[in-house]
This record gives structure tokens, C-alpha cells and sequence, in this order.
């Protein structure tokens, strides 16, 4: 519909403009004030205001941020935790990715009777308040020994992302005709035959949204970690909610953003690389759940 | 499809006992372990939490049924009234200005501006930051005396004031703010692809009668955008009640338990309080909040289908 719009004139050309780059600025401003105060010296912070540049760069809130800085009563900086993140995130992404594609499959494709009964359970648990869950989980993964370990975490990220990476794949496979599967079927091809040479090789565009999804989500979950993992088990947001709220000693606040932006970049980066597919998890995420 | 060989028939059916058998039980056997996960994750564990509202635990779950005492203790607590009205002023407001300012840049951004994709990119980069991020940076930016304040200070203005952060009764309007911040974005993605599916030969024949632009998204635009209308809606309110990341950097609840809302409730008492039941009971409540929200929304949503 954009073709008829043409006819507006200058100035109201101008005033549209006008508010969109306003927009950009207003969601700007906080990743800018991010950066500029990560690069100051505290005396710097002090004297001059969120916007002013830093008078002389420095990297010494990266570093004491990463290596040295207090997240609680431990003082060895962000790293572990960074790395936990990833420990903890790239199994999770796959394994539910994988699930999902399999039950997406099997929801689209080989119903069953009750198929579309479970396909209705996992739609709902989408919505479900996670607190609902949190201490029949934990009160579990003490029982199986997983309290406070990344395992325990990935169990867990397993468990309430494959309802959402299922929705995924089923969606996108219900589109594919069955007609396809129906003369492989006829042609004697099984089950996984099926699934890997004819599915698969269509399910680049899903994949990508499902991985992404599932990596934003999960690096970013703050809840399960703070509930669930402690000391040196936690992921980087608990580390950084830590980091911002231990109160010994004069507040830095150029360590502050350093360590926010540390645990910023991955899910940024993703999102710059392959925000397309982001957009397209966001909305099918919120159309189904 | 030149990978699914044609077998001779007789091999085909040599195998095909056994073979039917497997296939037949294959589809299930492959999605038996998410019944089974969520089945106990999300079903079972939503009930265990059920019996434990009931229940008088307190620093370990226990099995001493105390009927429907923890809810009365819950109604009856100044924290969860304060925790339930922010919900309320929190959810209102980060609904309504999300859908405003999501609404207004979608239909700014579909006058064939130039670098709408960067602009886009832009908009809806927030929502790809973790809440604790949006949160540390929000405080940053608030802080009541090196940050806005200080910065207007320098610019001139001297008599501004801005202590919202500190401040128990206007400190929940803060975290409105970053959440607004974090979520408009998506809104104007959702309208944004929402408008670019309106039929443009409407916008046309508008035209020619002589409707002005303002007039013909008011009346005619917008009420066709009603179903993504609801889904924003739904979203924002999903995410407003399960809210918890974001209170928790930037105030942690406080001054107090002014900025408390039912997940930051829900977790001080079940994890930190020793208040298991009191915390299950709060939890239920937020789950019979979504409940109130899903179960109309899905029925619409069928009876829409149904009328297609």
C-alpha cells in the first residue's frame, strides 16, 4: 500500500522524517551512553555527563570487568560466567531445536490420534507463568543431583523452549503439501528417510529462526538462572545483576556498562548478522504463543 | 524425488511385517519424550504447585493441608496488594504506550520512507538485549544524581530534578519507562507487518472520495488491523505479568516493596522468605491471570477461524 502514498507534500514529508529520526535517537541513546561510559575513567564519570565523551579513552572497565571485578563475594571478573553462558546455551539451543524439528514433523505430518490433543498442551504451555514450575524444578533437580549445575540449566532450557521451537517447525511444516510425503510414502520410504530427504533440505529458513530464537531466549533468561544455578554455575545475566548490585566500595559505573555490554554483544551480534530471522521468530512467536 | 528408490516389490513386502509395525509406532516414540518432559514440566509441576498453595510449607515443601488459608494470608498481605496495584499502573501503561508508539512508528515507517530497513533495525534492537541489560543501563541513565539530571544540570537547565528512581511512589513509573523502551519496537513490527498486508486498492478508492490521510488510517485502517491489535496485546500483557528481570536490576522491588510486582513477590517469598506456600499460592494467581487473558483470546481467535 505504500505506492499511493506518494502525494503527501513537503512539509509534511518533512515532520514524518522528522519523528522517525527522533525515534532513532531516543532507542540509540541508551546503547550510546552504554559504550561512552564503559570507555571513561570513574573520576571522568564524575565530573562530566552521560553524554559527554570520555576525556581520555580507556579500556580499564572492559578489564575490570572481565577479569577483576566483584560479582558477590567472588572477585574474579565476568569471564566464567560469560563462558557458562555459552556452555549452557549452545547444547540447549540444539537440543530443543532438534526436538522441535522432529515434533513439528511428527505434528504435521504422521498425526495421530491425540497428536493434535498434544499439539493444544504444548500451544498452552507456551503461556504458562514459569513460576508456576520454579519449585517443583528445583525441588527435582536436587533430587537428580542437577541443582546448581549448567546441566541442570540446560535440562531445564530444554524443557520450556521445545514448546516453543515445536510450534516452529510444526507451523512450517503444516505449509509443505502432503502430497510430497504421501508419494515417498508410496515409494516405500520411511519414516527418517522422509524427514531428512525431503524435509530437511527445505528447512534451512526455520532452522535459522529456531536457533535464533532459542539462542536469544536462553542467553537472556535471567529468572531460571538466579532460581536455579548458583556461585559457579550461573550464567552471565545473574553475574551481572550481581556485579551492578554488590555495594562494597565506591561504585564504578564504567564497569557497570562494560560487563552490560559484555553480556549484550553475543545476542546483539546475532541480531545484526541474522535479524531477519529474529523478526520472523518474534512474530511467529507472538502470532502462536 | 530420485532418492526413494523403487525396491523390487517382493523385498518390499518381505519386510513390510515388522517394518509396518515400527513405522506405525515411530512418529510416537519420537515425540514420547517432550510428552513426556512437558507433560511432568509444565502439567505435573503446575499441579504440584497447586497442592503446595494448599499447604503450610515453609522453608521445605511440606504436606500439611491448611485449605485455602495461604490465598487469605496472600489477599490479606499489604506487599501483594502493592505488588498486584503496580501490575495494574505497570501493565496499563506499558500496554497503552507500547501500542502507541508502535502504532505511530508503523504507520510513519509505511510512507515509503528511505532506509526503512535500517530505521527498522534500529527500533527493534532493544528486544534482542537481555532485561538485565535494559535494566543496569536504565539505572545508569536515572540515577538520581550522575545521570539525567547531572546531564541537564550541565546543559543549563539547573532547577531540574529527576529522583524517580529513588522515590517509592513514582519508582515503578521507571521501570514503565525501560520496559516501553525495550518492548515498542516489536509492537511496530507486528503493525508494521500487519499494514503492509492492508489491500491498497482501499487506500485508492479512499482517496478519490476525497478522505484525508489521517482520516482513512482512523476509520479504515486501523479497525481492519483488530487481530494484530489483540496479538500485541496479548504479548505485552504476557510479558508485563511475567515481569521479574527488569525490577530486579533496576530496583530489586525497592525503595521498600514499592516497585514489587507478583513474579518479584512470588520469588522473595518461595526462594528467599522461606514462605513456600504463600509464594505457590502466588504463583497460581498469576497463572489464573493468564488464564483470564488466554481463554478469551483463544476463543475468539477459534470462532474467528470458524467463520472464515
Amino acid at each position: 500500500m505504500t505506492d499511493v502514498v506518494r502525494t503527501g507534500f513537503r512539509p509534511s514529508r518533512i515532520a514524518i522524517y522528522g519523528v522517525l529520526l527522533l525515534a532513532c535517537l531516543v532507542y540509540l541513546i541508551p546503547l550510546i551512553i552504554m559504550l561512552i561510559t564503559s570507555f571513561k575513567t570513574p573520576m571522568d564519570i564524575r565530573t562530566g555527563n552521560l553524554l559527554a565523551l570520555p576525556t581520555d579513552w580507556t579500556v580499564m572497565g572492559w578489564t575490570k570487568a572481565w577479569s577483576t571485578a566483584c560479582t558477590g563475594v567472588q572477585c574474579e571478573g565476568v569471564k566464567g560466567y560469560f563462558w557458562n553462558s555459552f556452555k549452557m546455551t549452545v547444547p540447549a539451543v540444539l537440543i530443543s531445536t532438534l526436538l522441535g524439528a522432529f515434533n513439528g514433523y511428527v505434528l504435521s505430518k504422521w498425526k495421530f490420534k491425540g497428536s493434535d490433543l498434544m499439539f493444544g498442551m504444548l500451544l498452552f504451555g507456551c503461556f504458562v507463568p514459569f513460576q508456576v514450575v520454579l519449585l517443583p524444578m528445583a525441588a527435582t533437580l536436587g533430587k537428580l543431583g542437577l541443582a546448581n549445575t549448567t546441566t541442570g540449566l540446560v535440562l531445564v532450557h530444554v524443557i520450556y523452549g521445545v514448546a516453543f521451537t515445536t510450534l516452529f517447525f510444526r507451523n512450517y511444516y503444516v505449509a509443505i503439501p502432503d502430497a510430497l510425503v504421501k508419494a515417498a510414502r508410496l515409494d516405500g520410504a520411511g519414516f527418517f528417510t522422509i524427514f531428512f530427504r525431503i524435509l530437511l533440505p527445505l528447512s534451512t529458513p526455520i532452522f535459522m529462526v529456531s536457533l535464533i530464537w532459542q539462542f536469544t531466549q536462553i542467553w537472556n533468561d535471567f529468572l531460571f538462572g538466579v532460581v536455579f544455578a548458583s556461585g559457579d554455575s550461573q550464567p552471565i545475566t545473574v553475574a551481572l545483576n550481581n556485579l551492578v548490585n554488590t555495594s562494597t566500595g565506591v561504585k564504578e559505573y564504567n564497569v557497570d556498562m562494560a560487563a552490560a555490554m559484555i553480556a549484550a554483544l553475543p545476542t546483539l551480534v546475532v541480531y545484526i548478522v541474522a535479524g531477519k530471522y529474529f523478526i520472523r521468530g518474534l512474530t511467529a512467536g507472538s502470532v502462536k504463543g | 524425488m530420485e532418492h526413494t528408490q523403487r525396491r523390487p516389490a517382493g523385498v518390499a513386502r518381505a519386510s513390510s511385517g515388522l517394518m509396518d509395525g515400527l513405522q506405525r509406532w515411530l512418529p510416537k516414540l519420537v515425540v514420547a519424550p517432550t510428552f513426556l518432559l512437558v507433560g511432568i514440566g509444565i502439567y505435573g509441576y503446575m499441579l504440584w504447585t497447586g497442592v503446595l498453595s494448599f499447604t503450610n510449607s515453609s522453608f521445605l515443601p511440606s504436606y500439611e493441608f491448611v485449605g485455602l488459608e495461604q490465598y487469605a494470608k496472600l489477599m490479606e498481605s499489604e506487599r501483594w496488594l502493592v505488588a498486584s496495584w503496580n501490575l495494574a499502573i505497570f501493565g496499563g501503561l506499558f500496554i497503552g504506550i507500547c501500542l502507541l508508539i508502535g502504532v505511530v512508528l508503523a504507520i510513519f515507517l509505511d510512507q515509503r520512507i528511505r532506509q526503512e530497513g535500517a530505521i527498522r533495525t534500529i527500533y527493534l534492537y532493544p528486544m534482542a538485549l537481555s532485561m538485565i541489560v535494559t535494566g543496569t543501563v536504565w539505572r545508569w541513565i536515572l540515577n538520581p544524581s550522575l545521570g539525567l539530571e547531572k546531564l541537564m544540570h550541565d546543559w543549563g537547565w539547573t532547577s531540574f530534578s529527576f529522583d524517580w528512581l529513588v522515590d517509592s511512589d513514582f519508582a515503578i513509573y521507571t521501570i514503565v519507562m525501560a520496559a516501553v523502551w525495550q518492548a515498542s519496537g516489536f509492537v511496530m513490527a507486528l503493525f508494521l507487518a500487519g499494514l503492509r498486508g492492508v489491500d491498497s486498492s482501499i487506500m485508492r478508492a479512499a482517496r478519490v472520495d476525497g478522505a484525508s490521510l489521517p482520516m482513512i488510517y482512523w476509520k479504515i485502517i486501523l479497525p481492519s488491523l483488530r487481530p494484530v491489535f489483540f496479538s500485541s496485546v496479548m504479548v505485552l500483557a504476557h510479558i508485563a505479568i511475567k515481569s521479574f528481570d527488569l525490577v530486579m536490576a533496576m530496583t530489586s522491588g525497592g525503595p521498600g516493596y514499592s516497585t514489587d510486582l507478583p513474579a518479584v513477590f512470588m520469588y522473595a517469598h518461595t526462594f528467599t522468605r522461606g514462605q513456600m506456600g504463600l509464594g505457590s499460592a502466588s504463583a497460581m494467581l498469576m497463572l489464573g491471570a493468564i488464564l483470564a487473558l488466554l481463554v478469551p483470546y483463544l476463543y475468539s481467535e477459534l470462532r474467528e477461524k470458524r467463520h472464515d
